[in-house]
């Protein structure tokens, strides 16, 4: 393949490019750069996944050059998926962020959004861990930017918090690599898959211990999810939903290529160890959802689901000895979440941006004025509840499939209870939104907001709930990972 | 696609597309909204009597599409799917009618037909579900589209109502997915088998199917309101009358009926659950409700949470029916399913008539109602007559089956049981009958909303359903022995149950 038309590299390229013209140009061309921007990474996506579903796994060095100078980029079913929920997510996200900024845009919201787009991109295509360690840093560094970028007291500290947060967890990821590095002289994901075995040496598994370490810090899996709520739920919407949405994803992502590449003799040297992400999952769960029944603002509950949500994530890890079906489960839920959480956050941003309130108490008759919003938030919800027929409805069917058949039946027990949690908090917000206004009847009812952002987070929710009824391709795709 | 394929799609779509059409229109739009409202009942019905010549013509009616490695959502119109597809879509008719007449100047219709239509939707998913994952599917689907009807309202009642509503029907949905999985992962990805899928397998722990049993039923005993799960039916009664009609004495409560009946029959097989120990059981917890439902009745004041424990009671007739071995049992539990429905969804429609048209909400204030309104009365009577299973009503004929079904099951205990609930039936009905038609009536009603012109007691629209339902009472009862009587066609389903034993 000619390099000019090599759809891994214009995956990196081309959001690096309109990031440094919406920078370069007045913050008005900003939003059509985007759109036209990620529009292209969708069809390079799109490119791409034909070639990974008839080969499983395609690969080769950037530019030609041999390693270590060459920049080596491979793509499979699990890196497929995950730029198709990226770029599909992101893009409709740009549209929402277009209209929801229509008054004034934060500083440097579209570059840092290019920015941060191309460093996903690149995670999820590289292979070998220095690189993926610059990734880590490009992504965490442009989303601390986002963050910021919202400008108020409160999200600056949020912003520094999470600032510290990214930096621990890529520095203690980087301190793994060099270790790696000194064991055995290669950086490379797929080699270092056949070095590595069960007699490794002591500074491996330390090397190990600090990478998933630090990359669960990112996750802010419990207990590192203290950083996510004050970023997630302070930042303005559009970035709120990008964060909650994606980026959590993207360490995940690389926590889990570890774990079953360069780490996997590790793991299965000693099983156990498998049970302490799956046990922090299920605190996650449980603590998370606890939060967002207790929670007082709206952004915040949602930001609270997100701990919760991610737990589950966490809890295939005992089970992928089963077969293909625990990470089916696991990338389904990662999907589904990710369309779900990105919808429930512009729905909610619009909600408050109409509302005139950041309460939960301030959806009090939403339904009312704001129907195609608050259907969003509920069908979003549906797929966190994980009810039929959506995607988290699905994840969870296979989820508990799996527990069965690994024998871990507490995890059954873990996923069904966090269905009724989400439940409770999800429902806390729609029968408020059903509540008749009972004070200032005379008060005008607020204005429409513009269809636009609506409409986009009612798409990701529908999205979110679809998946689960067309889910065949994605499963196929990733049955067809080779760790 | 043949049409064996796209009827059963045909008949969900008849109540869907109207459905997302509605939820668009801006409220205004009543003529386009009431069209679409009748369209949609309309094609459904004559969907159905398609299906139901075909199937008693032999055909087989089925649609597949998989949606993984062994997960698929299957319909399939048998015979006992179309037994519940053909209550549900004649009642919705008569419903739509009410409902258009009932909330004729309320707020927020759009909403609350869109809603009606998409728990007829889920309805029709449950009763030609295939197997037990499509079943799921709309069983999660009605608790979701009944919730915004509950709490339509929008008062502090409706609110609590709603999130009790809730509270039971999702930990439910939580042990009816436990148990479902838990069966795929033991005996593989199967249908609804008449005699029973797992009876086929040989070589079942009887332990783990027992506890898979107990979660199953679980899960589906919360809709059916068995007790100890009836808790959020008389609280769901804040509702609009259309919803306490139609939902919560047809769809819903069905629905969990329903699905007692197919993992009775189509999972774990009539003879096969006999021989785990799994009927008595469940006929033990099916008399506990009906006396308790019954007993809990007497003392409600108000009208429609009087009903709703009426409700209670009356449910659980058809899980002692499935739970009777033998094939009489089943065709006095299957046949109530249609009678309990017609019946039950007469006596809300008079209690909407009393509340819409002289605000009358409470059995202490119906003295003399019979006078300003002696047709809503008389569909009123008959209902509670049936109920009470009084000769020529549909109540009678579904007691005579029951008794007979307990008999030869060797149960004649539970004969005490239905006799037991008629007398306490007697006891919360009859007063009702005394104070409408013998008392005086007061000076002034609560609250008069809709006055009389000529012999007309109420608006059209409230009064005509129910008289329908009420001629339909006595109807299925006079003509129970004919050829198109809800009891020959559960006669057909009954024969196909026991492949061994002829009724």
């Amino acid at each position: 393949m000619t390099p000019l038309l090599d759809p891994l590299a214009w995956l990196i390229l081309l959001p690096l490019l309109w990031a440094t013209l919406a920078f370069l140009a007045a913050d008005r061309h900003g939003p059509m750069l985007a759109l036209a921007g990620i529009g292209g990474q969708l069809l390079c996506v799109i490119a791409l996944a034909g070639d990974v579903a008839s080969h499983g796994s395609i690969g080769h060095l950037a530019g030609g050059w041999a390693e270590p100078l060459g920049i080596r980029l491979v793509a499979d079913g699990l890196s497929l998926v995950m730029l198709l929920l990226t770029q599909g997510v992101a893009l409709t996200l740009a549209l929402y962020a277009r209209s929801y900024f229509s008054q004034a845009t934060p500083p440097a919201f579209w570059p840092l959004t290019g920015f941060l787009l191309a460093g996903m991109n690149a995670l999820f295509l590289s292979g070998d861990l220095f690189n993926l360690y610059v990734t880590l840093e490009l992504v965490g560094l442009a989303a601390v930017g986002l963050v910021a970028a919202g400008g108020g007291a409160a999200q600056i500290a949020a912003a520094l918090r999470y600032l510290l947060a990214t930096l621990v967890g890529s520095g203690a990821y980087l301190f793994g690599v060099a270790l790696i590095y000194g064991s055995y002289g290669t950086v490379s994901a797929s080699l270092l898959g056949s070095l590595i075995t069960s007699e490794a040496p002591l500074a491996v598994w330390l090397a190990g211990g600090l990478m998933l370490t630090g990359l669960l810090l990112k996750t802010a899996l419990l207990p590192f999810h203290f950083w996510l709520p004050p970023a997630h739920g302070g930042a303005p919407a559009p970035v709120s939903a990008l964060l909650s949405a994606l980026v959590v994803k993207a360490s995940f992502y690389l926590f889990l290529r570890l774990w079953l590449g360069p780490f996997a003799a590790l793991s299965e040297a000693l099983p156990a160890l498998a049970q302490v992400p799956a046990a922090l999952g299920a605190t996650a769960i449980l603590w998370g959802s606890w939060r967002a029944i207790r929670a007082d603002r709206l952004k915040m509950l949602v930001a609270y689901s997100t701990v919760a949500q991610l737990g589950y994530l966490f809890l295939i890890f005992p089970l992928l000895g089963t077969g293909a079906l625990a990470l089916q489960a696991g990338i389904l839920q990662a999907t589904a979440h990710g369309l779900a959480k990105a919808a429930m956050f512009v729905a909610a941003g619009t909600l408050i941006k109409v509302g005139g309130s950041d309460r939960v108490l301030g959806v009090a008759g939403a339904a009312a004025h704001l129907p195609v919003s608050l259907f969003a938030f509920a069908l979003a919800g549906v797929t966190l509840m994980g009810l039929p027929p959506s995607g988290g409805f699905l994840a969870k069917w296979l989820l508990i499939d799996a527990a069965l058949a690994a024998g871990q039946p507490w995890i059954v027990v873990v996923a069904l209870s966090g269905g009724l949690l989400a439940g409770i908090y999800v429902f806390r917000v729609l029968r408020l939104a059903f509540r008749r206004p009972t004070t200032h009847d005379d008060v005008p009812l607020p204005q429409r907001p513009a269809a636009l952002l609506e409409w986009t987070a009612f798409a990701l929710a529908a999205g979110s709930v679809l998946i689960g009824l067309g889910a065949a391709p994605l499963l196929a795709l990733i049955a067809g990972v080779q760790p | 696609m043949t049409s064996n394929q796209w009827l059963p799609l045909a008949v969900i779509a008849s109540s869907l597309l109207p459905g997302l059409i509605i939820f668009a229109l801006p409220e205004k739009r009543v003529a386009l909204r009431t069209a679409l409202n009748l369209a949609g009942a309309l094609a459904k019905a004559g969907l159905v009597g398609l299906l139901i010549a075909g199937v008693a013509a032999g055909e087989e009616y089925g649609l597949r599409h998989a949606i993984a490695p062994g997960i698929e959502i299957v319909f399939k119109a048998d015979a006992l799917a179309l037994l519940f597809v053909t209550l549900s879509a004649v009642l919705w008719l008569f419903t739509t009618l009410y409902a258009i007449g009932y909330l004729e100047h309320a707020p927020h219709r759009s909403r609350f037909f869109g809603f009606f239509s998409l728990c007829v939707t889920a309805t029709m998913g449950i009763a030609m579900a295939g197997n037990l994952f499509t079943f799921f599917v709309f069983y999660e689907l009605l608790t979701l589209a009944t919730f915004p009807l509950v709490v339509h309202r929008g008062t502090p009642q409706a609110m609590r109502g709603g999130s009790i509503y809730l509270a039971y029907t999702l930990a439910g949905g939580a042990a009816l997915l436990a148990g479902i999985v838990w069966l795929d992962h033991l005996a593989g990805p199967g249908e609804f088998t008449q005699g029973g899928l797992l009876a086929a397998i040989p070589g079942l722990d009887p332990l783990t199917l027992q506890l898979i049993f107990a979660l199953l039923i679980a899960g589906v005993g919360v809709k059916a309101a068995i007790v100890p799960l009836h808790g959020w039916l008389p609280q769901a009664m804040v509702a609009p009358a259309p919803v306490s009609a139609l939902l919560h004495a047809v769809a819903v409560v069905k629905a969990g009926a329903f699905g007692i009946v197919r993992i009775v029959y189509e999972i774990y097989g009539i003879e096969f659950a006999q021989s785990l120990g799994l009927l008595l059981p469940l006929a033990v917890i099916a008399a506990v409700t009906i006396l308790w439902g019954s007993s809990r009745a007497l003392f409600q004041n108000d009208l429609k949470k009087r009903l709703a424990f009426s409700t209670v009671s009356q449910v659980s007739y058809i899980v002692l029916g499935v739970a009777l071995f033998g094939p009489l049992g089943t065709i006095g539990g299957l046949v109530h399913l249609v009678h309990q429905g017609i019946m039950k969804i007469t006596l809300f429609f008079c209690a909407g008539n009393y509340a819409e048209t002289l605000g009358i909400h409470k059995v202490s204030e119906m003295d003399g109602v019979g006078r300003r309104m002696p047709l809503t009365t008389l569909a009123f009577s008959i209902g509670a007559l049936g109920m009470m299973g009084a000769p020529l009503t549909a109540g009678a004929v579904s007691k005579a089956w029951l008794s007979d079904g307990a008999s030869a099951a060797g149960m004649d205990w539970a004969i005490w049981v239905l006799w037991g609930s008629s007398l306490l039936n007697a006891a919360y009905f009859l007063p009702i009958l005394h104070r409408a038609w013998l008392k005086l009536p007061p000076p002034d009603w609560p609250h008069e909303e809709i006055h009389p012109v000529g012999r007309r007691e109420t608006a059209w629209l409230l009064l005509l359903p129910p008289l329908f339902t009420a001629v339909l009472t006595v109807a299925v009862a006079l003509f129970a022995d004919s050829s198109f009587s809800p009891l020959a066609w559960v006669r057909l389903i009954a024969e196909r149950e026991y492949p061994n034993i002829s009724p």
